[in-house]
């Protein structure tokens, strides 16, 4: 007791920060780090279970080689799995963004729609969305059979993203619900004397999108941007989650530890691929306040 | 018709800074209509064909409005998920997790946000690396240390994480909390400690009543994740404790134990698809149930939290 009268201001803040932060360091180091650890551990080594012990014996960059090399499907996979990210993202960021935009009117029964528009979220789950959506919802296909027409006939670099993009629509959406509520959000601290201002200067609603309420979210469009590549790369029923589980008692002796390096290769491309849309972000943000 | 009423019509229509207008309204209805028709289809899809009974199912000209309304495929579903257990699993999985990740993550939230520790960015860019590395890379090296500890099927894979600020997506709390506690005057806190108050006591008396906005979002939406995670915790503990959505996923599997393999039974026993559907209903009843009550609350708490950093 006398010890802690001694102790400075400053240092007590520290004490009692880091006894708050006490539990969060704590859980770091015994539930979180030690297993990225071992799984980095696990891509370099072959991995022996005897009995109830395992034991590691280093194999360097083998399994990196049989996984991108040998394994027939995983590279395909991983394409699969970029094609998918790279389809989805933009759709879901702008078509949350127009959903935000219409439900942050005010009009009665504004609040159905938002109960509506955040159901998926709540129900997003494996098992659900594999049964609702691998076999018993209708293609759009059927229905407008034009549309399919009309993509058919474009090039080939422009048909396929587009058709995927209608035939996953509902999926699409489905992935959008917490990227509307980071947009909603943010669109609710917009000052509204600014609009006000603006529709005394005679803005009208369009120039008022495009001038306040766009540039307002650029930042909320980047964070629902890497909050979706990181969602949609997390997602267990894409691809290539689905091969590395498939993979982790892989039977030809290569248990854990192959499925570990797909994993790491996978971290690695989408960490790049963060990266270059934050990098790109920046640039552009300072381009702009030059 | 003389000028001021054309003004006023112009006005009703085209609607004033103040007012919007019919026509702009009924744009937005019709978009949020048909946008949202597309986002619930399989929802709606899934109740209408919940109900159809085995003949119905198979006569085509049935396809929107049942005739009856049949309850047999709940029957079978809910003995199929077996339900009332796998239901008690999971509130027990997601109820127990959802409180102690978010008491836990308003902890943390509010000792970053409120004092100046030495290190502070290196434990925020710690906390977000850990949203960022995938489940599937730390499954099995997770599994193979739950295992060491000897807490493989039970509950603890799920409570010990969640009461260290390891949970399901425990980054996201911890930043929701950091962000409200950084924002809201710090003259409170100050006041307190000029009477004496303890910091926890400060914590627990002044800060966190203040942010039962983020509380209800954390809660929901933790209760939420916890309730449809499958992949994890059916490695962890799916052995012994099966929850609603892993039922789900071995639905085939289970109605055949149940009631015999496909096709060797009658038309009225086959797995069909509305028994299929039924089950997919069941295991998400409770949460829409949930949502239903708590949505009003829940979305005043999106608009007063912010989860977005500005």
């Amino acid at each position: 007791m006398k010890n802690k009268r001694h102790l400075s201001f400053a240092a007590r803040e520290q004490l009692a920060g880091y006894a708050f932060l006490a539990p969060w360091i704590i859980g770091f180091l015994t539930v979180t780090l030690y297993p990225v650890l071992y799984s980095v551990a696990m891509s370099f080594s072959a991995v022996k279970i005897t009995g109830s012990s395992i034991k590691l014996s280093w194999r360097g960059l083998y399994y990196y080689d049989q996984a991108l090399n040998v394994d027939p499907g995983f590279t395909i996979d991983l394409g699969k799995t970029l094609f998918f990210i790279f389809c989805f993202t933009p759709v879901i960021v702008v078509l949350s963004l127009i959903v935000s935009v219409l439900l942050n009117n005010k009009f009665r029964g504004r609040g159905i729609f938002r109960a509506i528009y955040f159901f998926p979220v709540i129900i997003m789950s494996g098992p659900v969305i594999s049964t609702l959506l691998s076999k018993y919802t209708v293609s759009f296909s059927d229905a407008i059979p034009q549309i399919y027409e009309f993509l058919n006939s474009l090039p080939d670099t422009l048909k396929s993203p587009s058709v995927y993009i209608l035939d996953n629509i509902i999926l699409i959406m489905w992935f959008s619900g917490v990227q509307i509520l980071i947009f909603l959000a943010g669109l609710q601290k917009i000052n509204p004397n600014l609009y006000e201002a603006a529709a005394i200067d005679g803005a009208g609603t369009w120039e008022k999108f495009w001038k306040i309420t766009l540039p307002h979210t650029k930042t909320l469009a980047v964070i629902c941007t890497l909050y979706t590549i990181i969602d949609l790369a997390n997602y267990s029923n894409n691809a290539v989650n689905q091969r590395i589980t498939t993979r982790i008692f892989d039977d030809a002796g290569r248990i854990y530890s192959l499925s570990s390096a797909m994993s790491w290769i996978v971290f690695i491309v989408i960490m790049l691929i963060i990266g270059a849309v934050w990098l790109l972000f920046y640039l552009f943000s300072r381009e702009k306040s030059k | 018709m003389n000028k001021s009423a054309f003004i006023r019509a112009r006005k009703r229509i085209l609607g004033t800074n103040e007012k919007m207008g019919i026509l702009p309204l009924a744009v937005i209805l019709m978009l949020l209509i048909g946008i949202g028709f597309v986002f619930i289809y399989p929802i709606l899809y899934m109740m209408v064909n919940s109900i159809l009974s085995p003949d119905e199912l198979a006569d085509v000209s049935v396809n929107w409005v049942p005739r009856e309304i049949y309850w047999g495929n709940y029957r079978k579903a809910i003995e199929t998920l077996d339900f009332f257990t796998s239901f008690l699993n999971s509130v027990l999985m997601s109820a127990g997790p959802t409180v102690l990740q978010v008491t836990v993550t308003s902890f943390i939230g509010f000792g970053l946000a409120r004092f100046r520790i030495k290190g502070k960015t290196l434990w925020m860019v710690l906390i977000i690396s850990t949203f960022l590395i995938p489940d599937q890379v730390t499954k099995i090296p997770r599994y193979v240390l739950y295992h060491s500890y000897g807490i493989l099927n039970t509950i603890l894979p799920s409570y010990l994480p969640a009461v260290l600020g390891q949970g399901l997506k425990s980054a996201i709390f911890i930043l929701i909390y950091y962000q409200f506690f950084a924002s809201y005057p710090k003259a409170l806190d100050e006041a307190a400690e000029i009477d004496g108050c303890s910091r926890f006591r400060i914590f627990y008396q002044i800060a966190l009543p203040t942010a039962v906005p983020a509380t209800v979002l954390s809660a929901v939406a933790s209760f939420v994740w916890y309730w449809n995670e499958t992949s994890q915790s059916t490695m962890f503990f799916g052995e012994k404790i099966k929850t609603l959505p892993m039922q789900l996923g071995i639905f085939t599997d289970r109605y055949t134990a149940l009631y015999g393999a496909a096709d060797a039974l009658n038309e009225v026993d086959r797995l069909n698809e509305a028994v299929t559907l039924a089950g997919t209903f069941l295991s998400i009843l409770p949460l829409l149930l949930l949502y239903l009550i708590l949505q009003r609350k829940f979305m005043q708490s999106v608009e007063m939290t912010g989860i977005a950093g500005e």
